[in-house]
């Protein structure tokens, strides 16, 4: 079956003549249609697909072939193709076509890349199960009893399962790093300002990413490469240069100052997942890496400042909705505050109105000092303290999810205990940095875990040359 | 209206100027006006999901403008925030604006007021947002929403309290209007909406230090209305305060129909804005040299060139005022000064009064006649000042002048050639004059003998008979010199 193999490998199987574009992606597609029940993709793109891989092959044939011509990729339906739907996960745009491609979709498609659906998700992206779709939850395809984390569960599970090569995934506070935890691939954040969010419909514009899952760090890199880089049309998009991310991935770790946030590594952590996380750290030391306690002293703030700061700009993001130009508008309303709270009411689901409600009232007269502008003072603090760590280290190690993945409803009606899942994962959204996690061993139950790097921003590099080495060690005691 | 001596009425302005810039805020869209209802938009101005605003630069050079030209601060740095509310014709749920960290802080501009004095009036600040969309309110069809003007680039200029009457805020209003053209960054126009003002408005007693509560007055859409609507507001107050009544905080809204401010909202029922820096936009970094750039780019301001038609030009004080009124009035004004000097080799100082005459009562009257823009003027200072040479140089008569220039409104010709066309070539051949002279005094006998008698008023009379002979062409210097000459003879 190709779908088990990496795009690095079905790449070079496409360009020594060994099979095609379309046969690829007719394996993915057949996968996908036997596979209904994880519920990852929201709509496939069948015909569209065929006809854009028999495109590719025409090119590969003729030399012209872009990076990417071969890869089959799942999108996040939370990001922009034209005319095609863009959900969110959400009914209050359940039949809402964008008008325009985002800017990773058309740097995908400049590259050959073949666009094979767009994958389910919690609503807005608010969640970190994905029990908070419109359209059901997706299933974990490691333990179908249990959640495949979130936002991003439809990408992460596309790929988990074998459905398409990569997928992209927004990450806000986590939404990438804990769903590849708990499924056991690879997930990374880049750092804020290096992908464009033109066409990412906006969660919390402050820490939205977007970025790749992949079954290894060299896939994951190999997609970053294509959809890194200034956009005109984002101004918080960095004019920072783009390097060849691939040429990071040296299998070599000598002399990397890693360093451990005595923080992280508290009460509340698993002792499945941390017998597992210091496994890797023994193999860095082992290798020649130094390996540090270090400290982030404001990190027991991460939680209540990011859904402070978060909420308040959902908040604001999420007016929009309205029922007044488009999505969902409930009939029965008659006058204008009927059509916004009846539209709202029914559009929305539990978890987003949960977050509009939250992020207007930290934002509100009376309320705006207290929570809304202490909260944007402690990230300031928080991001000083990564500041301070990476005078002393390149990369900062711990874990990605203090758990591995949980059951269905085993969170889902006490909001704090979902938030906590977030822990580790917040800090990387406030400080700006990029972060990955690769899948590092499992527990006893066979699940996944996952385990987490973070680096000085823009230096994507270097956590992807630590997590590129860790992999190569853990494939190594599998063979 | 007269208002109650007692009192003392503080005002404060809030004036929305809609700027010129050729794109929206915040997308490429254009910003006409007046195009098919839905037509200048694009994904980002309809604010659909995932798109964002880039800040158009030309909007911050506009700015940079007028916080130069009124003595305002400018920061290094700013940031633009969110204002949140619900409404249809705000497609995003917010207004992207500034509010934290305005651009331009702390500025004055000095009015004239009545008592030939100057006053300074503070700027607390200027900040640049976008424009909300349109609703119309059609009972037949329903409410209609038109988004071309969503995102199209205002500027909010904030008065202090400064302003002591209606006809202060009035000279306030005028004075940034005048700026504001004058900066060419917006065209000053209050009826459509180009320029838009709201009021603070309080009372208290003459000698009392403390501000009185105050209420904020909407809608007021001409100049004439905010005079009549803050004269209402503030004896509304006074009477209620007489009456032991207390003002109380809301906003109102005037009706200019009913001559009525109508309460719109109460200080309960005020929004809550919500107000947060836009995470999507970057702040705007404005270092020196831009602001020196800008700085010397500026034009002349307006109090400086009236003062410099008085004092250089030698026009009088009433003259300079007209003619600096607006920007493109002193222009052409200059413009045609400068064309005639070049051809009359006069100084400036000698031909100024007579340009100023020619733009004053003709060129004005005829561009508020045929409602146009004195940039296209049917009359170019270029044709103007060649027809005023041409009374100079003895061509034409000023009053075959007035013939010319209304030719010259439909005609392209120029002045030269019409007054060619036209046969209008003044008549300055002394023997020809003398034949109309002789003409006129037999004809005329009767007041012959009364000038002969001692009348010499009806020496006027027989000029414009003269006149009336040659139409007009005759050259009344000669004709004056011929007569006088004729006259004295019979007396003697």
């Amino acid at each position: 079956m190709q779908t088990e193999l990496t795009f690095d490998e079905t790449q070079k199987n496409i360009l020594s003549g060994a099979t095609t574009c379309e046969k690829v992606l007719d394996d993915y597609l057949q996968k996908i249609d036997s596979t209904k029940q994880l519920n990852a993709f929201l709509s496939v793109f069948h015909e569209e697909a065929r006809e854009h891989a028999r495109r590719v092959d025409r090119k590969i044939a003729s030399g012209t072939a872009g990076k990417l011509a071969g890869m089959v990729v799942g999108i996040k339906d939370v990001l922009c193709m034209k005319g095609k739907k863009v959900t969110c996960g959400s009914r209050i745009l359940e039949n809402f076509e964008s008008l325009y491609n985002a800017t990773v979709v058309d740097a995908l498609l400049n590259e050959d890349a073949i666009l094979v659906g767009k994958t389910n998700m919690d609503e807005f992206a608010m969640g970190s199960s994905t029990e908070n779709s419109a359209f059901g939850p997706v299933l974990n395809p490691v333990d179908k009893t249990r959640v495949p984390g979130g936002s991003s569960g439809g990408s992460c599970v596309a790929v988990a399962a074998g459905l398409s090569h990569t997928a992209l995934g927004t990450d806000t506070g986590g939404s990438i790093r804990q769903p590849a935890s708990f499924c056991g691939v690879v997930g990374l954040k880049p750092t804020y300002g290096r992908v464009s969010r033109y066409g990412l419909v906006a969660l919390s514009s402050s820490f939205d990413q977007i970025g790749p899952f992949a079954h290894t760090v060299r896939d994951a890199a190999t997609v970053l490469g294509v959809i890194a880089g200034h956009d005109e049309r984002d101004s918080t998009s960095a004019e920072v240069p783009v390097p060849d991310y691939a040429q990071f991935l040296s299998k070599d770790v000598k002399g990397v100052n890693v360093g451990l946030p005595v923080e992280a590594f508290a009460d509340g952590l698993n002792d499945e997942v941390r017998s597992n996380v210091e496994k890797a750290i023994d193999v860095l030391r082992a290798a020649g890496a130094s390996i540090y306690d270090i400290h982030l002293p404001h990190s027991r703030y991460n939680i209540s400042t990011y859904y402070i700061l978060m909420t308040a700009e959902a908040s604001s993001n999420l007016a929009r909705y309205d029922g007044a130009r488009y999505g969902f508008r409930e009939d029965e309303a008659r006058d204008l505050a009927s059509m916004y709270t009846k539209s709202r009411s029914e559009g929305f689901g539990a978890e987003t109105k949960r977050r509009i409600m939250l992020g207007t009232y930290v934002l509100s007269a009376g309320y705006h000092e207290a929570y809304y502008k202490k909260a944007q003072r402690v990230r300031r603090l928080i991001q000083n303290d990564f500041v301070q760590a990476f005078a002393e280290v390149d990369c900062i190690l711990m874990p990605t999810s203090p758990t591995t993945a949980f059951s269905f409803g085993e969170k889902a009606h006490d909001p704090l205990q979902m938030y906590l899942s977030d822990i580790y994962t917040v800090s990387a959204n406030l400080a700006g940095i990029p972060g990955i996690s690769i899948p590092y061993g499992t527990d006893t139950k066979g699940l996944p875990v996952g385990v987490q790097l973070l680096g000085k921003q823009f230096d994507e590099p270097t956590i992807l040359r630590v997590a590129d080495f860790l992999e190569s060690t853990l494939k190594g005691q599998e063979s | 209206m007269k208002l109650n001596e007692n009192y003392e009425p503080v005002i404060g302005l809030e004036v929305h100027a809609q700027l010129l810039t050729k794109t929206k805020a915040f997308c490429g869209c254009p910003t006409t006006f007046g195009s098919e209802p839905n037509t200048n938009v694009c994904p980002v101005c309809l604010g659909m999901p995932g798109t964002l605003p880039v800040l158009n630069r030309n909007l911050v050079e506009f700015i940079l403008r007028m916080g130069i030209a009124t003595n305002c601060s400018i920061a290094p740095r700013s940031i633009f925030a969110r204002k949140n509310y619900f409404y249809p014709d705000l497609p995003k749920g917010y207004q992207i604006s500034q509010y934290e960290e305005p651009i331009c802080t702390n500025g004055w501009v000095e009015i004239d007021i009545d008592d030939g004095s100057r006053k300074k009036i503070g700027i607390t600040r200027i900040h640049m947002e976008e424009d909300a969309g349109k609703s119309i309110h059609d009972i037949e069809v329903d409410t209609l929403v038109d988004v071309n003007r969503c995102g199209v680039p205002l500027i909010e200029i904030v008065s202090e309290p400064d302003l002591r009457s209606p006809k202060e805020a009035y000279l306030y209003l005028s004075k940034i209007k005048q700026i504001v053209t004058y900066l060419g960054i917006c065209d000053g126009n209050m009826e459509e909406g180009s320029l838009r003002c709201d009021a603070n408005v309080s009372v208290r007693k003459k000698g009392e230090k403390k501000f009185g509560t105050k209420t904020e007055v909407k809608n007021m859409n001409s100049f004439r209305n905010v005079e009549r609507a803050l004269e209402y507001e503030i004896n509304r107050q006074i009477q209620l305060i007489e009456d032991g009544g207390e003002v109380v905080q809301e906003t109102l809204l005037w009706d200019a129909n009913q001559n009525v401010a109508v309460p719109m909202r109460s200080k309960e029922e005020a929004h809550d804005y919500r107000y947060f820096p836009d995470p999507d936009l970057v702040p705007v970094l404005v270092d020196e040299k831009w602001i020196a750039r800008v700085r010397a780019d500026l034009p002349e301001y307006p109090t400086k060139r009236r003062d410099r038609f008085v004092a250089e030009l030698g026009l009088p004080a009433y003259d300079a005022d007209v003619l600096t009124v607006e920007k493109g009035v002193a222009d052409y004004f200059e413009e045609t000064l400068r064309k005639l000097s070049s051809v009359s080799g006069k100084p400036a100082k000698e031909d100024a009064k007579q340009v100023s005459n020619w733009v004053m009562t003709d060129i004005l009257r005829v561009i508020g006649e045929q409602k146009i823009d004195i940039d296209d003027s049917p009359v170019s200072p270029n044709r103007l000042a060649g027809m005023i040479g041409l009374v100079y140089d003895g061509t034409i008569s000023g009053k075959i002048a007035k013939e010319v220039f209304e030719e010259m409104l439909t005609s392209k010709d120029d002045p030269k050639s019409i007054v060619q066309r036209k046969g209008l070539l003044q008549v300055s051949d002394s023997g020809e004059l003398e034949k109309v002279v002789d003409e006129v005094l037999a004809s005329n006998q009767p007041q012959v003998e009364k000038y002969i008698g001692g009348n010499e008023k009806v020496f006027g009379f027989f000029v414009g008979e003269a006149m009336k002979v040659t139409k007009g062409k005759g050259n009344p210097k000669i004709v004056n010199e011929i007569l006088r000459k004729k006259l004295q003879a019979l007396k003697n």
